[in-house]
């Protein structure tokens, strides 16, 4: 085969795995198609990985394998963990992904000095640049959701300035080296200084806001593959990274909506420092509890149940339970649905993956939308370890710092039922109004016992 | 500025269309799969490990290379093996466990 052939036939492959890829994004629409998506992906990125093994530049194959069944041994494991790690193994796959993208794009400055052009320098530094950090400030996100690190925001005076300062000198080092590409010895330094930055963009940050973290640390991962693809002038690799970009891009505006904060809010405000209003007036406030047979009795008398689940029902472990309470009134004729907040999880759909885990039927699964519009129809609104989301005062309380967020409206039910450890406040830290209605019965304990407790009093009640 | 440039940003403005009016279309069921997805198919960056790793070069080089062949290649088989494992969960009301 002549180097010419060659190359078309690389080619060729190249495009056709781009069109599989597009594909296979375009099956994940349903669930009832999207596992064909991952199939085209699959035979697209093989495709494209073993033509690549045919290009005239490779002289030396042993490394290549070598690092090859390295990743497999890495990948496997990861891509076996259990559903509730999924998010701190996403943040960990943006780290390396980060990581691989800028590691060429060193390689590449040093390959290409002392020939390299203005233009070329600008690309490449902006690539190793926004790598560098992504590779840091995702490792710190998988540490935050991995709970290595402290999962409330860390912060000091002055936080934000040091933060720009440093970015600012990433940019200035920039600079520099585009004017003089050969000052070598700036490079690792700007390499180092945006490593710096990384960590210094998502260690402020909170636990409650790393759905639109990890989102955001996606779409800079997209961004990192396609300057990739302009700097080695590779189309695939503009490809995939623009698809990769945009759809960390849009989740991240998704999670946006769902918790009514914007961008630079999300980076540069921690959240959840804030108890102010609620304080004073907590004293002479009563709420009313129940057993789990009361519980029991008020569900096994509706006709319509909405459950509401956060994360601390999968903390809680406490889906399994959740799913035989779902089979054991399913049974007798009520009709129960899964209420989910885009921003219940510590991901974008994280909780949509731990009801399906547990066998709960996806059609049964329904959104915020159409949670609220079912909700004053609804005879029972069940809430497992989810708190902030279903809080009034998101729209009733103007001085709340949840205010303006859009909520699942359980207070329109006819009857609230929360499951929870105690009245502690939520994960941002603040006082739920929701506990004190008329309307709204606690059910003290632990999710998965008090879940337990009920299904085996209606399963042993007889009416059926 | 290089030949390719313009070219290449066609591309990249084109498949952020494509990108975002097919991502738009994603279920929010599967939000999780869909991240766990991009980033298996971000993981393509392993053809151009894979030549600076194999390739005539310095050894800085073909060690930067070769790590970004791992890296890159894990995403690759842990985010495929991942999202397939949970797009099997997702089942409708009625049919039970294959």
């Amino acid at each position: 085969m002549t180097p010419l052939t060659l190359q078309y036939l690389t080619d060729f492959a190249y495009i056709i795995a781009v069109a599989l890829f597009i594909l296979s994004l375009k099956w994940l629409s349903s669930p009832a198609t999207a596992r064909h998506g991952v199939l085209a992906g699959e035979i697209g990125a093989a495709m494209a990985v073993v033509t690549t093994f045919f290009n005239p530049e490779l002289v030396q194959f042993k490394w290549i394998l070598i690092a090859l069944l390295l990743g497999t041994m890495i990948g496997i494991p990861l891509g076996l963990v259990h559903m509730t790690a999924v998010p701190q193994r996403t943040a960990m796959s943006h780290a390396f992904g980060a990581l691989a993208a800028a590691l060429i794009g060193i390689s590449e400055y040093y390959m290409r000095i002392p020939h390299i052009t203005k233009f070329e320098m600008t690309e490449i530094a902006l690539e190793v640049i926004i790598g560098s950090l992504s590779f840091t400030g995702s490792l710190i996100a998988a540490g935050k959701l991995q709970e290595l690190l402290p999962q409330r925001p860390i912060t000091y005076k002055g936080q934000n300035y040091v933060s720009l300062s440093v970015l600012g000198a990433a940019v200035l080092i920039a600079l520099v080296l585009i004017v003089h590409p050969l000052y070598t010895f700036f490079f690792p330094c700007m390499v180092a200084i945006s490593l710096i930055f990384g960590v210094l963009l998502v260690t402020p940050i909170g636990g409650a806001d790393m759905p639109t973290v990890i989102s955001l640390l996606n779409s800079y991962v997209g961004l990192t593959a396609a300057l990739l693809g302009f700097v080695l002038n590779s189309k695939v690799l503009v490809v995939a990274g623009a698809l990769d970009g945009s759809s960390g891009f849009i989740l991240s505006v998704i999670m946006c909506k769902a918790m009514n904060r914007s961008f630079t809010n999300v980076i540069f405000g921690a959240f959840g420092k804030l108890q102010v209003s609620a304080a004073a007036e907590k004293e002479d406030r009563t709420v009313r509890s129940a057993s789990p047979e009361e519980a029991a009795a008020i569900l096994g008398a509706a006709n319509t149940v909405i459950v509401v689940p956060g994360y601390g029902m999968a903390v809680a472990q406490a889906q399994h339970k959740v799913r035989e309470l779902f089979d054991v009134l399913s049974k007798k004729g009520i009709d129960v649905k899964f209420g989910i907040h885009p921003v219940a999880g510590r991901m974008p759909g994280h909780m949509n993956v731990l009801l399906a885990e547990a066998d709960i039927p996806y059609d049964r699964l329904i959104d915020m939308e159409t949670a609220n519009s079912e909700m004053p129809q609804t005879d029972v609104a069940l809430i497992i370890g989810a708190n902030d989301v279903t809080n009034p005062a998101a729209k009733t309380d103007e001085g709340s710092p949840i205010y303006g967020m859009p909520i699942i409206e359980v207070d329109n039910a006819r009857t609230v039922m929360v499951i929870k450890r105690s009245l502690n406040p939520g994960f941002a830290g603040i006082d739920n109004s929701l506990y004190y209605m008329e309307k709204t019965l606690m059910l003290f304990g632990d999710a998965k016992a008090f879940v337990g407790d009920i299904v085996r009093e209606l399963a042993g009640g007889g009416h059926a | 500025m290089p030949a390719g440039f313009i070219s290449n940003l066609y591309v990249f403005i084109l498949a952020g269309f494509v990108g975002f009016e097919v991502i738009r279309r994603v279920s929010p069921l599967l939000h999780t799969p869909l991240m766990a997805l991009t980033n298996a198919l971000d993981a393509i960056v392993v053809v151009a490990a894979i030549i600076i790793a194999g390739r005539e070069g310095t050894k800085l080089s073909a060690i930067l290379g070769a790590i970004a062949v791992a890296a890159a290649f894990s995403n690759m088989v842990g985010g495929f093996l991942i999202t397939d494992r949970m797009l099997r969960m997702f089942k409708l009301s009625g049919r039970k466990k294959q």
